[in-house]
C-alpha cells in the first residue's frame, strides 16, 4: 500500500525524492500501530464493525426481507445484496475515522506536524503520507471483510479479488475528502456534523435497499454521495452484473480523490506555514 | 437546602446550555435516520416478506426509543468522566467541597437522565405522523428510555474512572455498544438469534429495555413480567452506581 | 571570526503578521562553526526569526540565504541540512525515545539501519540510553528536552537551531543541556539559539545580537556587548525602603552613571569597590551592597531601558 501511495505521489509531484518522504509518513504511523498500547487496541477493534452489521442486518433483517432482484433480474438472498454495501460502507467509515479524527488531532493537538515540517517533508507529502496509512488500515478491513464474504458464499474468490482494489478505491476517495474537511474543522464539534453527513450517507446510498425504491428526488440526490457509486461498482463485482455504465461510478470516485488532495495540500500549506 | 447532587445537575445543565447543538446529533438525528432508512425504506421489503405479524416501521419505531436511551448514555458517560478526570479535573474541584462522591455521580446521572427524557419524548413526536404510536401508554416509553440508558451509564462511569485513554472507550462501543444495539431486538426479533446467543441478549440491559418500550408505545405485552423487566434494570442502575462510587473514590484518591 | 564562511545572511529581513510587525528589517550574519545566539525577551521576534530561517514561514520582506540556498525555493534541500529543537517540546508521544529518533530519521530519507545506529549513538549522546524503550509521557521535563536535542542531530545538521533550549527547566537540568550544547559546539557544529537567559548567552554564544521590539539592539560577542554598553563592574544598592529616589540624587557622581529599579539602585563603575567605599563615604548606609562583574543583563538595560527577565 505504500508502494501505491509513492506511485500516485510520484504521478502527481514528479519527483521520486518526495515519493519516499511521503512514505515516511505513512511509516511512522505502523511505528506508532506496532508500538502497541491502546491505539492498537482501536485499529484492530475496526474489523469488528462491518462484520457485526452484516450479521445483525444481513442475516437478522434479512430472514424477514427474503430475497432481491438484482438489475440483471436474477435473485438472490438478502446477504448476497448487502454484503458489498456493507464493504463500500467499511472502506468509507475506516478512511474517515483516520483521516479527520486521528488527523485533527495529530494537527492541532499533538502538534506533531510541526515537528515533521522541520524536516525537508512539506505539507503535501504529509497529506500523502497519511492518506497511505488511511489506504493500509482501510485494506486490512476491507480484505479481512472479503475473506468472511468469501466464506459465507456470497461471492467468489475471484470476483473478492476484483472487488478488492474498488474497495481501495472507495477508501481513498473518502480519506482525500476526508482530509480536506479536517484542514476546514474549527473544533471538535465540527465533527458531530461530519458524523451527521457520514451516517445519513451510510444509510441512504442504495445501501440497504435499491436506489430505484426510493422517491425520485431522492434518487437524484443519491448521485451526490461517492458511497453511492462505490456501492453501486462494489456490488456489481462481487454479484457478476458489471457493465460499461460502471464507468461512470469509477469516474466519479476518481474526481473525489482528485478534489479532495487538491484542497487538502493547499489548506495544510496555509495552516502550518503561516 | 436542596440535595446537592442537585447543584450537580445544575452544574451540567448550565454547561449543556453552550453545546447542546452538538449534541443534536446523536440524541435526536440518528435514531431518526434509523426510523427512515430502515423503518420506511427497508420496511417496505420486510412487510413484502411478511416474516413479521406488525409493520416493521412500529416495531423498529419503538425499539429505537430504547436505542435513544442507551445511545445518549453511552455517550455521556464515557468521554466526558474521563475527561472530568483526566483535562478538565473537575471531579478533583467538587471533591474539594462538601459533595459526596454520591452526590457527584447522581447529578451527573439525573443530567444524563434528563437528556434521555427530552430526546426520546421528541423522538416519540416524530414516529406519530408515521402511525408507529398506537397506545396511549407510549407517554412513559420516555421513562423507560431514561430507565434503561442509566442501567448503562451507571456501570461505563465505573468504566470511564477505571481508564486513562479515550481509545478503549471507542473500543467498548464496538464491543459493547454496537452489538448490543444489533442484536437486542432493535432490528430484528431476538427470536431468530441463534439459541446459543439469545441468553446473552437477555442478560444486556438493551432487550429488557426495548420489550417495555414496545410494550407501552404498541399497547401489547412483553416477552417476561413487567415488573421482572423493570427489576432487572434496576438491578444494573443499582449495582452500577456501587461500582462507579467505588471506582470514583479510587481515582480521587491519587 | 572574520572571513568565516556565512551560513545563514539575513539583510532587511522583515515578518509581518497582519498589522503586527514581528520582525523589523534586521540584518544577520552566522558564520561557520560559530555559536549564534539572539537575546531578548517575549515577544522581541526571536521565535519568528528563527521560523523563517527554519524555512517554515516565508518572510514578508528582506533577503535571507541559508546555506546559500534560497528559503522559498529551497525549502526541503536547506531543512534537510538544518536540526531544529524547537521552545515547546513537540516529541511523538505514541512511540518510544528510541522510535522518536529512528522515525524522525526517516523523514529525511536516512537509511533504517542507519537510522537505528545513529539514534543508539544520540540517546547515549543525551545520555537516555537507559530510557530507549520509554514512551515519551514516562519522560521527565529534562529528558524530553534531551531528547528533542538529539533529535534535532539526527540528520548530523549542518546548523542546529534551538529556540530556548533550556526555558522551564530545573537548574540541574539546564546545566546538563548545556553541557551537550558545549560538546556539539567543541565538535564545529554551527549553533543558533534565542535566549532570554544572560548567564545561557554568556556561556554558550561567540557571537550575539539583543533584540527588542523586532529590531536589532546591539551586536558583538558578550566581551564587547559588555565593554561597549556597560562597566567592568556594578554596584547594586538596597536600602530597605521603596522610595529610591533621594538616594539616587545623594549618588550622583559616582561611577560612570546609575539606574533606578524598583527595588535596587545599581551603580555602574570600573572600580566596583572604590565606588562603594565611596557611598559609605557619603554617608548612606545601604542595607545590602553586592559589588559584582557587569553581565548582559546590564547591556540590555543599557540598552532599552528594562530589565530582560522581570523581577518580582
Amino acid at each position: 500500500m505504500i508502494m501505491v501511495t509513492t506511485a500516485v505521489a510520484r504521478v502527481l509531484a514528479g519527483d521520486e525524492l518526495r515519493a519516499r518522504r511521503a512514505a515516511a509518513v505513512t511509516e511512522r504511523n505502523l511505528v506508532a500501530f506496532r508500538t502497541g498500547g491502546t491505539y492498537w487496541w482501536l485499529v484492530v477493534s475496526g474489523f469488528a464493525e462491518p462484520l457485526l452489521y452484516l450479521l445483525a442486518i444481513g442475516w437478522g433483517v434479512g430472514a424477514l426481507v427474503g430475497d432481491m432482484e438484482l438489475p440483471d433480474g436474477r435473485v438472490v438472498p438478502y446477504l448476497t445484496f448487502l454484503a458489498p454495501a456493507l464493504l463500500a460502507a467499511a472502506a468509507m467509515n475506516g478512511a474517515i475515522a483516520e483521516s479527520t479524527m486521528n488527523f485533527f488531532a495529530k494537527m492541532k493537538f499533538a502538534k506533531l506536524y510541526d515537528s515533521v515540517l522541520n524536516t525537508p517533508v512539506t505539507p503535501v507529502e504529509i497529506a500523502f503520507g497519511e492518506l497511505g496509512w488511511a489506504m493500509l488500515r482501510g485494506a486490512m478491513y476491507t480484505g479481512a471483510f472479503l475473506v468472511v464474504m468469501v466464506v459465507l458464499d456470497v461471492t467468489s474468490p475471484v470476483r473478492a479479488l476484483a472487488a478488492f482494489p474498488a474497495a481501495l478505491l472507495v477508501g481513498f476517495a473518502f480519506g482525500a475528502l476526508g482530509m480536506a474537511f479536517a484542514t476546514l474543522m474549527r473544533s471538535w464539534q465540527d465533527f458531530d456534523y461530519v458524523g451527521i453527513v457520514q451516517f445519513a450517507v451510510f444509510l441512504f446510498s442504495g445501501t440497504f435497499v435499491p436506489v430505484a425504491s426510493y422517491p425520485v428526488a431522492m434518487q437524484v440526490l443519491v448521485q451526490v454521495s461517492p458511497l453511492y457509486h462505490g456501492v453501486e461498482l462494489i456490488r456489481s463485482i462481487t454479484t457478476g452484473t458489471v457493465g460499461w455504465g460502471h464507468l461512470w461510478h469509477l469516474a466519479y470516485l476518481l474526481a473525489a480523490v482528485v478534489l479532495g488532495l487538491a484542497v487538502a495540500a493547499r489548506r495544510m500549506a496555509r495552516l502550518l506555514l503561516g | 437546602m436542596a440535595h446537592p447532587s442537585v447543584a450537580v445537575l445544575e452544574y451540567q445543565l448550565v454547561g449543556y446550555r453552550r453545546f447542546w447543538r452538538g449534541t443534536v446529533f446523536s440524541s435526536f438525528v440518528m435514531p431518526v435516520l434509523f426510523f427512515l432508512g430502515m423503518g420506511l425504506a427497508v420496511g417496505e421489503y420486510v412487510d413484502r416478506g411478511g416474516g413479521l405479524d406488525l409493520p416493521y416501521q412500529q416495531f423498529i419505531g419503538a425499539g429505537l426509543v430504547a436505542f435513544t436511551g442507551v445511545q445518549i448514555a453511552m455517550i455521556e458517560s464515557s468521554f466526558p468522566v474521563l475527561g472530568n478526570f483526566k483535562w478538565q479535573r473537575i471531579y478533583y474541584g467538587m471533591a474539594a467541597t462538601p459533595l459526596r462522591v454520591g452526590d457527584m455521580i447522581a447529578g451527573q446521572l439525573g443530567y444524563i437522565g434528563f437528556r434521555i427524557a427530552v430526546a426520546a419524548a421528541a423522538f416519540l413526536l416524530v414516529m406519530i405522523p408515521f402511525g408507529a404510536v398506537t397506545s396511549a401508554w407510549a407517554g412513559l416509553a420516555p421513562l423507560v428510555a431514561v430507565l434503561v440508558g442509566l442501567a448503562v451509564a451507571a456501570p461505563m462511569f465505573a468504566f470511564s474512572a477505571t481508564i486513562e485513554s479515550a481509545n478503549l472507550q471507542a473500543v467498548m462501543f464496538r464491543f459493547a455498544l454496537l452489538p448490543m444495539v444489533l442484536f437486542s431486538g432493535v432490528f430484528f426479533p431476538v427470536g431468530q438469534l441463534p439459541e446459543l446467543l439469545r441468553p446473552l441478549a437477555y442478560a444486556l440491559p438493551l432487550w429488557h429495555g426495548v420489550e417495555l418500550c414496545r410494550a407501552a408505545v404498541l399497547g401489547i405485552g412483553t416477552a417476561w413480567p413487567v415488573p421482572v423487566h423493570l427489576g432487572y434494570l434496576g438491578l444494573w442502575v443499582g449495582v452500577g452506581f456501587v461500582l462507579a462510587m467505588a471506582r470514583f473514590r479510587r481515582r480521587l484518591a491519587t | 571570526m572574520d572571513g568565516g564562511e556565512a551560513l545563514i545572511r539575513a539583510r532587511g529581513l522583515v515578518k509581518r503578521f497582519g498589522e503586527f510587525t514581528a520582525v523589523d528589517g534586521i540584518d544577520v550574519e552566522v558564520r561557520k562553526g560559530e555559536a549564534f545566539g539572539f537575546l531578548g525577551p517575549n515577544g522581541a521576534g526571536k521565535s519568528s526569526t528563527m521560523r523563517m530561517i527554519g524555512c517554515v514561514s516565508a518572510p514578508t520582506g528582506g533577503e535571507l540565504a541559508i546555506l546559500g540556498m534560497d528559503p522559498l525555493r529551497q525549502g526541503p534541500a536547506i531543512r534537510a541540512r538544518l536540526g531544529v529543537c524547537p521552545q515547546e517540546d513537540n516529541l511523538d508521544i505514541e512511540l518510544t525515545a528510541r522510535e522518536n529518533l529512528t522515525t524522525y530519521a526517516r523523514y529525511f530519507g536516512i537509511p533504517r539501519a542507519t537510522a537505528r545506529r545513529r539514534a543508539d549513538q544520540l540517546l547515549e549522546f543525551v545520555q537516555l540510553a537507559d530510557r530507549a524503550g520509554s514512551k515519551v509521557d514516562q519522560l521527565s521535563g529534562g529528558m524530553r528536552r534531551r531528547l528533542t536535542i538529539a533529535r534535532s542531530l539526527v540528520n548530523e545538521p549542518d546548523i542546529v537551531l534551538l529556540d530556548e533550549p533550556t526555558t522551564g527547566l530545573d537548574p540541574q537540568a539546564r546545566h546538563l543541556v548545556w553541557e551537550r550544547l558545549f560538546r556539539l559546539k567543541r565538535q564545529g557544529t554551527t549553533l543558533v539559539l534565542t535566549t532570554h537567559y544572560m548567564d545561557e548567552a554568556e556561556q554558550l554564544c561567540d557571537r550575539l545580537v539583543v533584540m527588542d521590539g523586532g529590531r536589532i539592539a546591539a551586536e558583538g560577542s558578550p566581551r564587547e556587548l559588555i565593554e561597549q554598553h556597560a562597566t567592568r563592574e556594578v554596584v547594586e544598592l538596597r536600602f530597605g525602603v521603596t522610595a529610591l529616589e533621594p538616594f539616587a540624587d545623594k549618588l550622583a557622581g559616582i561611577g560612570e552613571r546609575l539606574e533606578l529599579l524598583p527595588d535596587r539602585i545599581l551603580l555602574y563603575a570600573d572600580d566596583g569597590d572604590a565606588a562603594a567605599a565611596e557611598v559609605y563615604a557619603r554617608n548612606l548606609s545601604p542595607s545590602g551592597v553586592l559589588v559584582r562583574r557587569a553581565s548582559l543583563e546590564d547591556v540590555f538595560l543599557h540598552l532599552t531601558g528594562r530589565t530582560l527577565v522581570e523581577t518580582g
